[in-house]
């Protein structure tokens, strides 16, 4: 049995629906993030796991107990907040030891386990200092370590990186796999962003409109979406409408071009519409050995991106991305050269022509 | 044009400079000097020395009793119904209504409230008659008397708790959610909640209204006069008589009382900061 089991969950707002029918189950000490964008309904379904709304319909398990009606301070759960919500009026040692001291544990105990917490942030020296005496990144360790100190049966983090800078949301995403690796906490995090999903979890759950559009790892979120919503939100891609020329072959034709998309293609007709999908890191600039599709066009942008160099080609209509890994001896078109570029046909990805 | 900027940006605030010094300054000065004056201009410590007369200290305390009740008395009030406006759930429409009373509310005091509560709440006020005459109570029975210490306060609470609605409102609003949610997924009660967040947090806010609250009972004069006609014994009440009455006139002793008064306020005040100082170590200083 999962250790976190969401059951049909619903919440409605009035007449909008912000959470429709989740099911969900999370395995003990797995580490979960709910990817989405705004307004996709994941942070509503982890405030509802918090006890903050209560769910129009559907159950809330954990460790098999319902725990759906239970108030928010019966549920023992820790919660990190995306601003923080650090007491303003107590030190770092006094907000990590809030939970112990409300459930009036002894002074000694709560003590002990501050210390503790404060070295597992490394903030050892900081326990007298006050919220706003601190960083952004430290803020954030202090509520990570007053969300663990009264040792909860869950954690759940609410966007917690995304009010801090580049730099230190990735070495803070860092540290916190690290201490829920540590600690083999179950772990729930919310997030509009993608990296940060793919890097922090064991599985990836894409929300859609209040829906689960796929669960899976981000191996599998990455590389074989279900979805044009999953496919187009998670990491960049190049959609193209193609037509489907020969199933039994696999082959469509996309940008005025044949394309071998897939081995076969079962379940689709000739003639019918369908996406098809192609990850720019999977396309080669002026290669044409081992690639099963060539197409040529003309370059419209270049982009420095840091470690990668995006391409943008005009073929006919589409505007397809190519990414190249940096280095300094890579040889780059111009901007209006004519290029060719080729693929294999697993880059090809056939999606529902609906959209 | 640095030196002309400087100018130009001090320029604007010179009329509250004059204002400063024409009505605060000034008459501080002109009280301070006037409570070391005899009638005659010459330097004298009888005016101090008269105001440990025995009627006078009564006064001052008195004066002290009314401002700490209604302070207090109209803080917790105002405090618990601005709560009930921002934080119960009313609607928004609800706020705003008392928002505008309170504007209103707070800046009516002198004889128009005085009048205003001896048409109500005088002996034959409409609601101590509508009381006695519906339900058969009659309040003066039973120990009220609007002309005393307690009917006094109860006409300074109409317009201290709107001040203290208007004051801790935005401290109100201040409030983040998040904190209470913090607080709950903890493990805190709602009463744990108050208790080790939010009132700590708005305390400095309320000291802050509370002492504005005293010093706004402190100083009143036309209410306290128009309501009891100088049968309570309040301090302004008394520097009235010694500046222009006929049978008490002595200014002297008047601006002894106004600095008697100027006194009682900077030991409030002392008093008031160190509190804050104690309750807002947690406050960003210098941000």
């Amino acid at each position: 049995m999962a250790f976190l089991e969401l059951v049909g969950l619903t919440k409605t707002f009035g007449a909008t629906v912000g959470v429709e029918a989740v099911d969900l189950a999370v395995e003990r000490g797995e580490f979960v993030s709910l990817l989405g964008p705004s307004g996709c309904g994941k942070t509503t379904t982890l405030r509802m796991i918090a006890g903050f709304e209560q769910p129009t319909a559907g159950r809330i398990l954990v460790g098999g107990e319902d725990i759906t009606a239970r108030r928010p301070n019966q549920r023992n759960i820790g919660m990190v907040f995306q601003a923080y919500a650090l007491f303003p009026n107590m030190t770092v040692a006094d907000n990590i030891g809030f939970g112990l001291k409300v459930a009036r544990r002894p002074a000694a105990e709560i003590r002990a386990r501050v210390s503790e917490l404060l070295a597992l942030i490394k903030l050892e020296e900081m326990g007298d200092r006050y919220p706003h005496q601190l960083s952004g990144g430290q803020q954030q360790r202090v509520a990570l370590a007053r969300a663990l100190a009264i040792r909860p049966q869950l954690l759940l983090l609410d966007e917690p990186l995304s009010a801090l800078d580049a730099k230190i949301r990735l070495s803070l995403r860092n540290e916190i796999r690290a201490i829920q690796r540590q600690l083999g906490i179950t772990t729930l995090y919310v997030t509009h962003d993608q990296e940060e999903a793919l890097s922090l979890s064991d599985r990836v759950v894409v929300m859609n409109r209040g829906r689960i559009e796929q669960v899976g790892s981000p191996f599998e979120i990455y590389n074989f979406p279900h979805s044009h919503f999953v496919a187009s939100f998670v990491g960049t891609l190049n959609i193209l409408p193609a037509e489907v020329v020969d199933p039994d072959a696999g082959i469509v034709r996309a940008a005025g071009q044949r394309i071998a998309a897939a081995p076969g293609l079962p379940g689709i007709a000739a003639g019918d519409r369908v996406m098809l999908a192609l990850r720019p890191e999977l396309l080669t600039l002026n290669r044409s050995e081992g690639m099963d599709n060539h197409l040529e066009g003309e370059v419209e942008t270049i982009a420095f991106l840091g470690s990668i160099v995006r391409i943008q080609v005009r073929v006919q209509d589409a505007l397809i991305a190519l990414d190249e890994f940096n280095n300094p001896n890579l040889d780059l078109p111009a901007i209006g050269d004519s290029v060719a570029f080729g693929f294999p046909r697993e880059a090809c990805l056939i999606l529902d022509g609906s959209g | 044009m640095p030196s002309r900027r400087v100018l130009g940006d001090w320029l604007g605030v010179v009329p509250f400079f004059l204002f400063a010094v024409a009505f605060i300054f000034w008459p501080a000065m002109a009280l301070f000097v006037g409570a070391f004056r005899d009638a005659q201009g010459g330097f004298t410590l009888a005016n101090i020395v008269a105001l440990f007369q025995p009627f006078i200290l009564d006064a001052y305390w008195l004066t002290i009793r009314v401002s700490l009740v209604t302070a207090v008395g109209g803080g917790i009030f105002g405090f618990l119904v601005a709560y009930a406006a921002i934080l119960g759930g009313l609607p928004r429409g609800v706020r705003t209504a008392l928002t505008t009373f309170s504007g209103v509310a707070s800046n009516f005091a002198g004889i128009p409230l005085a009048f205003a509560f001896i048409a109500t709440l005088g002996r034959v006020g409409m609601v101590t008659v509508l009381l006695r005459d519906v339900f058969g109570l009659n309040i003066y029975d039973r120990g009220f008397n609007l002309y005393s210490f307690w009917g006094l306060s109860l006409t300074y609470m109409y317009f201290q708790f709107p001040l203290m609605v208007l004051i801790i409102s935005p401290a109100l609003d201040g409030l983040r959610r998040e904190w209470r949610e913090a607080a709950s997924n903890l493990g805190a009660s709602n009463v744990q909640y108050w208790r080790y967040v939010a009132l700590p947090i708005l305390l400095p806010s309320l000291l802050g209204t509370m002492i504005l609250l005293f010093g706004n009972a402190f100083g009143a004069y036309a209410t306290a006069y128009g309501l009891t006609g100088g049968s309570l014994n309040l301090i302004p009440i008394l520097i009235g008589q010694q500046v222009r009455g006929d049978v008490l006139h002595n200014p002297g002793l008047g601006y002894a009382l106004a600095l008697g008064m100027v006194v009682v306020m900077a030991v409030s005040i002392a008093a008031f900061s160190w509190l804050q100082s104690r309750t807002s170590r947690w406050i960003r200083r210098g941000a």
